[in-house]
């Protein structure tokens, strides 16, 4: 029998670290948590302090300068009715936008979850993300073309005589305009299109983890579909519906691209913070208005956690 | 008697493979019923047509005296444990428990109060307020079996119920299931691989084989009389016969099972071999002796000498334990 040492000689660089590793385990983890923690730490966190400090300084009527002296004056101007009515607008449409994705990825999701294997799945993954990989400027033209009054959407409601219909939800107060490409309805489609994907894909992967077993396991015991759903896949996909609700509610806060493209003249947040920290130099009102979308998000995520929305996490 | 379950010629395929094919099966009311059979055997599958998770392809299952082809799982007095227990994470061990109430409209107070009495027959009466991922799994087992239990089904499915568990827990839930099932009445259906489980545990077992019913019986008729080489060497590993070896060995020209516990070693047996190989279980051991091309398994009780491979030895059994049997 050949006798083999007991102990393999060390092989160089990549052995001496692994060792190192393997004796400080927590050598690696530091290793591999600095960069990032410094990206977050200053970056991301100092931004953000750097932003919220801002929205304390206010700014001189007259010189426009800004002054940093610490005051409310800036959050108090928020609640003029010119800018209020562009928070609640927002909240509005970022309210609306969140539900209706929500109402449109669950079934996809779900069927995705559930039914979808192998090439389908491939498929599911392929039609979700490959309007995520074209330009985002791109889509939102295009979309400005379909809800065009000359668009694809008139002509063919026209071709099938539908157009009367048209007219009809176009003179619907407040969400009605000219046409589809001024009006809040319009807005709307185009956030929901561009903003699904992120619903889709979380709430996919909080379905796909309810085995199938927990909703026989429902039926077996006198449910039906419905009380199924109500009682056990909504509150075990729930965190997934809030993770993309995350999204779709903060991203639509944010956007200032798309109303401006296909909207009227009623701006949203990223439009004001847009035009104030721009033209208007304003940074302390550009920062306040930063700040709401900051400030609804931690309401938010306080009531979902009070409301067990993270209790099957 | 009343028949709990019946299948009459009952299949399910699933494209080609033919899960379960033309089962006919009578469950007796009160009884405890197992289904025993390796993995892909049909016995799943068979417990899910009763639970009505799956559509018989052709047959029917009649549940007491009722034909359940058009009746939904939620609507079948029946109830399941199932093998991962499918506990609900998200709900308390209460509200687990008091499920199949709820979803019937009992008020909160009322269910609650019979989801404490179901756990304290399961021996979890203070373990209501916690959720499944703080118990042990021997402790989830017993609340999926009183989860299943508080609806009062008319036949309660087991999945593998004890698959999960290790050794001991295993031993003393058999006994408290077997003792439970005696206590409530209800006819019991079992889906196990383990055929130890099903002979200690089951009053009548049926034996599957690639999606048949290869026996039905009682423990001992299994063990005992098997029908079949399948039953014979899935069911404590007999030595199976072919026709040829039976004549060696004095019986007529049929499919024989000899159970390796009815062959001695003596110095002045039947047929004489030589010892291949022993296997130590702990209470005995198995030894393997080739007779001349065929191999014959005996078990040596501990305590007497086991012979080391190599050497000769003669091999001695009762007539009666040659077991003749069908060629399936």
């Amino acid at each position: 029998m050949t006798t083999a040492p007991i102990t393999l000689p060390e092989r160089g660089l990549g052995d001496r670290l692994t060792r190192a590793f393997w004796r400080h385990p927590r050598l690696l983890l530091a290793l591999l948590l600095t960069p990032p923690l410094l990206w977050l730490g200053i970056v991301y966190v100092g931004s953000l302090a750097a932003l919220l400090v801002q929205s304390f300084y206010s700014i001189d009527e007259f010189s426009g300068v800004v002054v940093r002296e610490f005051t409310l004056k800036t959050y108090g101007e928020l609640l003029r009715p010119a800018n209020a009515d562009v928070i609640m607008r927002t909240l509005l449409m970022a309210t609306c936008v969140t539900l209706a994705s929500a109402v449109v990825a669950f079934p996809i999701a779900y069927m995705a979850a559930r039914y979808a294997k192998g090439r389908w799945k491939a498929v599911f993954y392929i039609g979700v993300m490959l309007p995520l990989w074209s330009s985002y400027l791109v889509k939102v033209y295009a979309w400005k073309l379909i809800l065009a009054k000359e668009g694809i959407v008139t002509w063919a409601l026209d071709a099938v005589g539908l157009l009367p219909l048209l007219d009809a939800v176009l003179t619907l107060p407040v969400i009605g305009g000219t046409s589809l490409s001024t009006s809040y309805i319009g807005t709307f489609t185009v956030f929901l299109y561009v903003w699904l994907p992120y619903m889709i894909l979380p709430m996919q992967a909080s379905l796909e983890r309810v085995p199938t077993s927990m909703l026989e396991a429902s039926a077996d015991l006198g449910a039906s579909r419905a009380q199924t759903f109500r009682t056990v896949v909504l509150p075990l996909a729930l965190p997934g519906v809030i993770a993309g609700s995350i999204f779709t509610f903060s991203l639509t806060m944010g956007d200032y691209i798309i109303p401006q493209i296909v909207g009227s003249s009623r701006i949203y947040i990223g439009q004001a913070v847009y035009q104030l920290q721009g033209t208007a130099g304003n940074i302390p009102l550009a920062a306040a208005f930063a700040v709401v979308p900051i400030v609804i998000m931690l309401i938010y995520l306080t009531i979902a956690r009070k409301q067990g929305a993270f209790d099957a996490l | 008697m009343t028949l709990a379950v019946e299948f009459s010629g009952v299949s399910r395929h699933f494209g080609a493979v033919h899960a379960v094919d033309r089962v006919d099966l009578s469950i007796p009311e009160g009884s405890f019923f197992a289904m025993l059979g390796p993995s892909g055997s049909g016995k799943t599958t068979c417990l899910r047509l009763i639970s009505g998770f799956e559509h018989p392809s052709a047959g029917v299952i009649r549940i007491f005296g009722t034909d359940s082809g058009t009746v939904p799982p939620n609507r079948r007095n029946v109830n399941t444990v199932f093998q991962d227990y499918a506990l609900f994470p998200h709900m308390s061990v209460r509200d687990n428990v008091a499920y199949g109430l709820m979803v019937k409209g009992v008020a909160r107070a009322a269910r609650h109060a019979r989801a404490d009495e179901m756990l304290a027959l399961v021996k979890l009466a203070d373990y209501g307020s916690r959720k499944p991922a703080q118990l042990s799994g021997g402790q989830r087992q017993r609340v999926a079996l009183a989860r299943a239990l508080i609806n009062e089904p008319r036949v309660l499915l087991l999945d593998e119920p004890l698959g999960a568990l290790d050794l001991k827990l295993r031993e003393a839930m058999q006994d408290e299931l077997k003792a439970l099932q005696k206590r409530l009445g209800i006819t019991f259906v079992f889906v196990t691989h383990d055929q130890g489980e099903a002979l200690s545990m089951a009053d009548q077992v049926a034996v599957f084989n690639e999606g048949r019913v290869a026996q039905v019986g009682t423990p001992s008729d299994i063990y005992d009389r098997p029908a079949t080489r399948f039953v014979a060497d899935f069911v404590g590993s007999s030595n199976v016969l072919p026709p040829d070896l039976t004549v060696r060995l004095g019986g007529p020209a049929q499919w024989a099972s000899l159970r390796p516990e009815a062959v001695r070693l003596s110095g002045t047996g039947k047929i004489a071999g030589l010892v291949t190989g022993t296997r130590y279980l702990g209470a005995s051991t198995r030894v393997a002796v080739d007779i001349g091309g065929s191999e014959i398994g005996a078990i040596v009780a501990s305590g007497q000498t086991v012979p080391e491979p190599g050497a000769e030895v003669r091999l001695d059994w009762q007539a009666s334990a040659l077991h003749l049997m069908g060629a399936a």
